[in-house]
């Protein structure tokens, strides 16, 4: 995790909000940096977590993730971390003939009608184990990435019924939190994504968004990244609150920095 | 820069790397094992693979992309494991070289190649390969290109922008015996037969693999696209690149060269129309080939037609799925064709994306605007910079107005003097030198030419305000 992230943010592994959607959005340039945060300040908050990974191999998180100073092959062997890696299995998956059930079986279908093996996947993952003891604190669904879905030829509809879905189970029922990345496609109208994004961002209680520089290309500055504060279930008697901070990203942290303020130009 | 940087440690390495072959024991280098077997890497472990290098950043392992120049761009080489989409020029003129560079890149270096077309038999694809250039010749060659096009530019001093004279030049390296990584090729020779023949390569042309239409079950994926992924998967897991075998004790790289893919020849109807039936089966397809190559010992090469792509979305989507992309834009028939600037170039080459692995950041080069040439017989890439900068003249003529801008300012208009002199000034930091921007149209004189004076001590001496004489005496 990123310590200036989470002053910025105003959080602490140990005081971790619980019943939230954050909404990772990125726009122009690559925003994985926030899903490697947040898996590595989940797992660090003792909390158990079910990481949908479909979008890179287990290795490339586990790498990073060690320099972030979390280890995840040894947080899968406590049982702290559920990994679904959707690379490897997924030419398993494609070509099996039966009708075997699996987490990923829409890579089956012509026409995917829904993604419920996926959501049955997640709430046994999360599902509170029964003896009661409660080793770890509140559950975590985290999903890498969501416009792949559509990619794969599920509706823009279907991810979002299973978004709620796994909302009612993880951040309502289990009071738990969910964190996801969807890609914005900008300028290429990608309407299917468009609707997805705006369907998200209207249920999401915080919003990270990660734009490249307006000007293009800079060696300094990596990119802007938005801040939003929402409370969804409130009707919006009070402004959102939203900060707008500039970031460098380095090799084991990025730094952040107000518009403007960075160092290099300082 | 990095990329000076990565030159001296890739020599540093190939050199270990040379010594590490002959020995095969036990040697001082070690690197993190290849993606392949992430799971069990735990620690460091031996491996000596012809025609790859760890890259410097992250241990990497790396293969070279046929091209020394864009391997210097793509920060060491292509990446084992991943993808590298070329979004082919319009006339596909130059996609094809860099096709066959990427395995004729194969060949040399000993790797297994496995070649898709819809269009080209395989067989004879390989036969127009162009030969390396080794040692002697490839010298010859540098220096006479060098020779004939650094003469007369580096003498040329900058008067006004001289910081760009201090800019990074795209330095050639030198040449490179075959055991080496990243050769140079002769694009009007073809390759020898018995380097052909002595290599190992499998084909897949889809007029011969596609089998009678009748037994085709609805999937999503095209037909073409399925058997493609099958035959790859077949050669993966008999060959053993998987590392699922444990029989086979030499391991080698398999490089996939996969051409014109998405073109209505694979069967895929995404270039004719915008909404087509089967609009997830190219993403579909990148997917799981994705998948096939991150648990693999292999390195692909894709060329896809982009600009026949009607969506636009699915480009957007096909990027995303990819991990390294490269467009080429050629200037035949373009209005750039005779633009003064570009009249040495062939075309530009953009990089869009590079992919960060196992990092949090990735090795971008610092340089955005890069032309390509295929002059006489080498395919180099240069920053265009240097031939825009060549013609001072040309960009910054006279009669127009200026926008400067200065550092935390705001813009402002600045007649041509002072915006030649403030030009020397700004350009003591390239950043703020590129916020030069011409303003518009030659202005014409609107005005009388006449200056009003300023309030000043005598501006009503004589009963009347003033006036000094015209700055331009021009009458209107």
């Amino acid at each position: 995790m990123f310590p200036e992230l989470n002053n910025l943010l105003n959080i602490t592994p140990d005081r971790a909000e619980q019943g939230k959607l954050t909404l990772l959005c990125d726009a122009k340039t690559d925003g994985s940096f926030l899903v490697h945060h947040f898996l590595s300040f989940y797992l660090k908050a003792n909390c158990k977590v079910c990481f949908v990974a479909l979008i890179q191999s287990f290795s490339h998180y586990n790498i990073v993730g060690q320099k972030l100073g979390v280890s995840l092959t040894l947080a899968r062997e406590r049982g702290q971390l559920v990994f679904l890696e959707g690379l490897k299995s997924s030419m398993d998956v494609f070509f099996q003939a039966n009708e075997e059930p699996h987490p990923l079986q829409f890579l089956r279908e012509a026409n995917p009608g829904n993604l419920q093996p996926l959501f049955e996947f997640v709430r046994e993952a999360l599902k509170p184990v029964d003896n009661g003891e409660a080793v770890w604190k509140c559950p975590v669904l985290l999903v890498d990435d969501l416009s792949l879905l559509l990619s794969l030829g599920v509706g823009a509809v279907a991810v979002l019924d299973f978004v709620h879905y796994c909302r009612a189970t993880v951040c309502w029922e289990l009071k738990g939190n969910m964190v996801v990345l969807v890609h914005d496609s900008g300028d290429a109208k990608d309407e299917e994504n468009d609707i997805l994004l705006n369907g998200l961002s209207h249920q999401s209680h915080l919003i990270l968004r990660t734009e490249g520089l307006a000007t293009g290309f800079c060696r300094d500055v990596h990119g802007q990244l938005r801040i939003l504060w929402r409370r969804p279930s409130q009707p919006t008697a009070q402004r959102d609150r939203s900060l707008t901070y500039q970031y460098k990203i380095q090799d084991k942290s990025v730094s952040f920095f107000a518009k403007g303020m960075s160092p290099a130009v300082l | 820069m990095a990329a000076a940087a990565t030159c001296g440690t890739g020599a540093g390495s190939t050199a270990s790397m040379a010594s590490e072959a002959s020995k095969s024991n036990v040697t001082s280098f070690q690197r993190r094992g290849p993606r392949a077997s992430g799971t069990d890497s735990g620690g460091t472990r031996l491996v000596s693979i012809a025609g790859t290098r760890p890259s410097v950043r992250n241990g990497q392992l790396l293969v070279s992309t046929g091209l020394p120049a864009l391997d210097q761009l793509l920060g060491g080489g292509l990446a084992v494991g991943t993808v590298l989409l070329i979004e082919e020029d319009k006339y596909n003129i130059y996609s094809p070289l860099l096709f066959k560079y990427f395995l004729a890149e194969g060949i040399i270096s000993g790797h297994t190649l496995l070649i898709a077309s819809a269009k080209e038999d395989p067989a004879d694809i390989l036969q127009e390969l162009p030969a390396p250039l080794l040692d002697d010749n490839c010298k010859k060659e540098l220096d006479k290109d060098v020779y004939n096009h650094k003469t007369p530019e580096s003498n040329v001093k900058m008067k006004i922008a001289w910081r760009y004279q201090l800019s990074p030049k795209m330095e050639q390296i030198g040449p490179v015996s075959p055991s080496r990584f990243g050769h140079y090729y002769d694009a009007s020779k073809r390759i020898p037969q018995e380097l052909i023949e002595a290599s190992k390569w499998h084909g897949f042309f889809l007029p011969e693999k596609i089998s009678s239409p009748l037994k085709v079950e609805p999937c999503s994926l095209t037909h073409g696209y399925l058997k493609l992924l099958q035959f790859i998967q077949n050669i993966i897991y008999e060959e053993g690149f998987d590392g699922s075998n444990p029989q086979k004790k030499q391991k080698n790289i398999l490089r996939i060269g996969i051409q014109n893919l998405g073109s209505p020849l694979w069967g895929d109807d995404v270039c004719c129309t915008e909404t087509c039936d089967n609009s997830h089966s190219l993403t579909k397809f990148l997917y799981l080939l994705r998948g096939l190559l991150r648990t693999s010992l292999s390195a692909c090469i894709i060329t896809m037609p982009t600009h026949l792509i009607q969506n636009k979305a699915i480009i957007a989507r096909v990027t995303n799925l990819s991990d390294t992309v490269v467009g080429l834009e050629s200037f035949i028939g373009s209005e750039r064709e005779t633009n003064p600037l570009y009249k040495d170039y062939h075309g530009l080459i953009h990089i869009r994306q590079i992919p960060r692995l196992n990092n949090l950041i990735c090795d971008e080069s610092d340089v955005k605007d890069l032309a390509f040439k295929l002059k006489r017989k080498l395919f180099t890439i240069e920053w265009v910079q240097d031939n825009y900068l060549r013609q001072e003249r040309n960009i910054y003529p006279p009669g127009f107005s200026y926008l400067l801008k200065q550092k935390d300012s705001a813009w402002g208009e600045g007649s041509l003097q002072h915006s030649t002199f403030l030009m020397s000034f700004l350009a003591k930091a390239t950043a703020f030198a590129s916020r030069l921007v011409r303003h518009g149209e030659p202005l014409k004189q609107t005005g009388s030419g006449r200056i009003r004076q300023a309030a000043g001590p005598r501006l009503w001496h004589d009963g009347r305000r003033q006036e000094a004489p015209g700055f331009l005496g021009i009458s209107p």
